[in-house]
């Protein structure tokens, strides 16, 4: 392309930039004042990265941090990965906020594979909070705001095995994932296992228990592990894990699930079997608690992603503006936003709260 | 091509013969690589009003590491397309050939050039599964791609366990191309110099030999070729067969970049690899279009979604630019052609 004599200097400028050339020359000063002058009242730069921008958790925390954004001076950029797996997705945001000058990343780490850009991002003086799923290594990201899915997985099991009673438990697990191995998915499945009081072996492996035995929790009883599936966190996926579990063995009992969306398809796959059976499961979102309401999720146990994302916001701005760093809870390496199990048929010794008081702090629409 | 002179037009023409419009449509016919690098400009200067942070040394090396992947795969797809037919299993691959690479090479189970070479010959195979589908059994292209782009997704899956392997278990020798240099903020990485020699290498080629002249034959009448002395199906063969060779250097890209293997990397692969063709004016009926196009079309795309990313815009609205890229890069390209008329 021929360029005009009379072309004008920015549009020179992109021609040089496309060929990599002479970049120095169009440092505008306005490119130099990104460095921050820790003046209280300037915008602060924040960008959160969830996995994706369909799962209701992340649209609750999306929803939480834009709410709060203009109340605490916050310019808020939302950036996802495209779907569970895109570690691309989440490095290429991590690489614009650091080009956008931001001061701090809240992100709900994919995998590891994002852990370079992470660092890249620290070493740009950026303060970095995980939220929802702690990073592995757990110092990669300056601190992490995470509900304790091992507690979570507990008290639901602690729950499961009450309402067993004593009687033999045959148990379905629909886990997350199939084809990897992420600390969510065993943090709450080993932790329904170790709540009902069986041995789980390794913790931090799914399905590798003794496919019968006993269970201690709630009285005590024998108790047999049907299937371990991967319903993918989604009702579609539910249903099929479901169905497959029930295809082993029709006399399914308590059905642990990842997730509510994952409860709705296996409760769906037992209504077609005509069959009934406990479910739990975790997260707390308004339609698992309205699930737990009709019956359909007999307890499930409810996380805080707003208060983490909005936490998190606020803690950014706060050092922006030259405030202290937050701290872990005390005897965990994350930042503890709490869990709520909520049912409406309390069980002896489980501290519960009802679907209606669920309902009052539930995330989602 | 040559721009033909047009002298006798309607009245109306013969008017806006002289408009600046009208010389660069005649100048923008000449090149069909043009109307993209025109396109890139304008998103160039428009981001450059629009954001202080878009046109910084740190932006322009940002915006390079992020195209290198998507760039080396559609010099593949390109060469496919070129032929009239279509790629889906380009991103699939990409990813069994890199979970292959990362797990042989893991914990230095072997040492990282020997994986490298056997993750490029499997990439390199598979390529030429696809070939050998589409000119033994004579099936669509398209056919074939969405079949192998399940079947080589599954194997990564199944091959790595599903688990992902990071940066520190793997030689130096496959995260190289994440390795960085550059002047002051402008930051390259080896990756993208790859991806220039891919490009150097594969238009030389496609320009400059007969190899390259035939497979613009093949794709713009495959039964002609044929007939006028062209060996169609080993030309086919031989581009799904390159394709997969370089799937299998994008693959060695993509760990520099990612700092891991992940068996479900890089979900919008095949997709953004076509969407840089096109809007690099290849046309997707085979026989018309220039390697440099799609570098520009791949460059588009990403200084698209790197520009609104920088204003602050919401990802959803960077996904639906780049659709309406896709169309309006098309629809100029469309505008331009009619000049012939």
């Amino acid at each position: 392309m021929r360029i005009p004599p009379r072309a004008s200097r920015p549009l020179v400028c992109a021609v040089a930039a496309a060929t990599a050339l002479g970049l120095g020359a169009c440092n505008r000063s306005s490119d130099t004042d990104a460095g921050g002058t820790g003046g209280g009242d300037a915008a602060v730069g924040v960008v959160l990265i969830t996995k994706d921008s369909t799962n209701p958790f992340f649209v609750a925390m999306q929803e939480g941090a834009k709410a709060d954004a203009t109340k605490n001076n916050v310019k808020l950029t939302i950036a996802s990965g495209k779907q569970e797996g895109d570690d691309q997705g989440q490095i290429t945001a991590i690489e614009d906020a650091i080009a956008r000058g931001d001061k701090g990343i809240l992100i709900t780490p994919m995998s590891t594979g994002v852990n370079a850009a992470i660092k890249k991002a620290r070493e740009a003086g950026l303060f970095v909070i995980a939220l929802d799923t702690p990073p592995d290594p757990v110092d990669t990201v300056d601190i992490t705001f995470a509900t304790d899915n091992r507690d979570a997985g507990k008290r639901i099991g602690q729950w499961a095995a009450g309402q067993v009673a004593g009687k033999p438990a045959t148990i379905a697990l629909i886990d997350l994932f199939s084809d990897k191995i992420v600390s969510v998915d065993y943090n709450r499945d080993q932790g329904f296992l170790e709540g009902m009081g069986i041995d789980v072996k390794d913790g931090k492996k799914n399905g590798d228990e003794a496919p019968t035995g006993k269970y201690t929790a709630g009285g005590g009883g024998d108790y047999t592990i049907v299937c371990n599936e991967a319903g993918n966190g989604e009702e579609a996926g539910g249903r099929t894990a479901m169905e497959k579990c029930l295809a082993k063995n029709p006399g399914i009992n308590v059905v642990y699930t990842i997730n509510e969306p994952t409860a709705v398809g296996a409760n769906a796959a037992l209504k077609a079997a005509g069959k009934t059976a406990t479910i739990v499961s975790v997260d707390g979102g308004c339609d698992g608690v309205t699930s737990v309401k009709s019956g359909v999720i007999g307890a499930t146990a409810q996380q805080y992603p707003l208060k983490m994302a909005t936490m998190g916001m606020e803690a950014i701005a706060k050092i922006a503006r030259g405030g202290e760093k937050p701290k872990t809870t005390e005897g965990l390496d994350f930042f503890d936003t709490g869990v709520a199990l909520v049912t409406d048929k309390p069980a002896e010794g489980v501290e519960s709260i009802t679907s209606d008081e669920g309902s009052k702090i539930c995330w989602g629409k | 091509m040559s721009t033909t002179e047009v002298t006798s037009a309607s009245a109306e023409f013969a008017r806006r013969q002289q408009s600046p419009v009208q010389r660069l449509q005649h100048q923008l016919h000449g090149k069909p690589w043009m109307s993209p690098l025109f396109l890139l400009l304008v998103s160039f200067l428009v981001f450059f009003i629009l954001t202080p942070t878009f046109l910084t040394a740190n932006s322009m090396g940002i915006l390079l590491q992020q195209t290198a992947v998507v760039a080396a795969l559609a010099v593949g797809q390109t060469l496919v397309i070129l032929t009239a037919g279509i790629d889906l299993s380009v991103g699939a691959i990409m990813v069994l050939s890199m979970m292959v690479m990362a797990t042989l090479a893991r914990d230095d189970g072997m040492p990282g050039i020997l994986a490298l070479l056997i993750g490029v010959a499997l990439a390199t195979g598979a390529g030429m599964l696809n070939g050998l589908l589409v000119t033994r059994i004579n099936l669509p292209p398209f056919i074939v791609t969405l079949g192998t782009l399940s079947i080589f997704t599954a194997i990564a899956l199944l091959y790595s366990g599903g688990s992902s392997i990071q940066a520190d278990r793997m030689p130096d020798t496959l995260n190289f191309l994440g390795e960085g240099f550059g002047i002051g903020q402008f930051r390259l990485t080896w990756g993208i110099v790859v991806v220039i020699l891919l490009y150097a290498v594969i238009g030389f080629v496609l320009s400059q030999t007969a190899w390259g002249r035939y497979v613009y034959a093949v794709g713009d009448d495959a039964e002609s070729a044929r007939l006028s002395g062209v060996p169609s199906m080993r030309i086919l063969l031989g581009v799904y067969t390159v394709a997969g060779l370089i799937y299998g250097i994008a693959a060695w890209i993509l760990i520099g970049r990612a700092g891991a293997a992940t068996p479900n990397a890089a979900p919008d692969a095949n997709l953004a690899s076509i969407t840089a063709v096109v809007i690099g004016g290849t046309s997707l009926f085979g026989g018309r279009g220039r390697l440099i196009g799609t570098l520009i079309g791949a460059l588009i795309v990403q200084t698209f979604a790197f520009g609104l990313s920088q204003m602050g815009v919401d990802q959803q609205w960077r996904v639906l630019a780049t659709g309406v890229l896709v169309i309006v890069a098309v629809a100029i390209d469309q505008w331009i052609r009619k000049v012939k008329a």
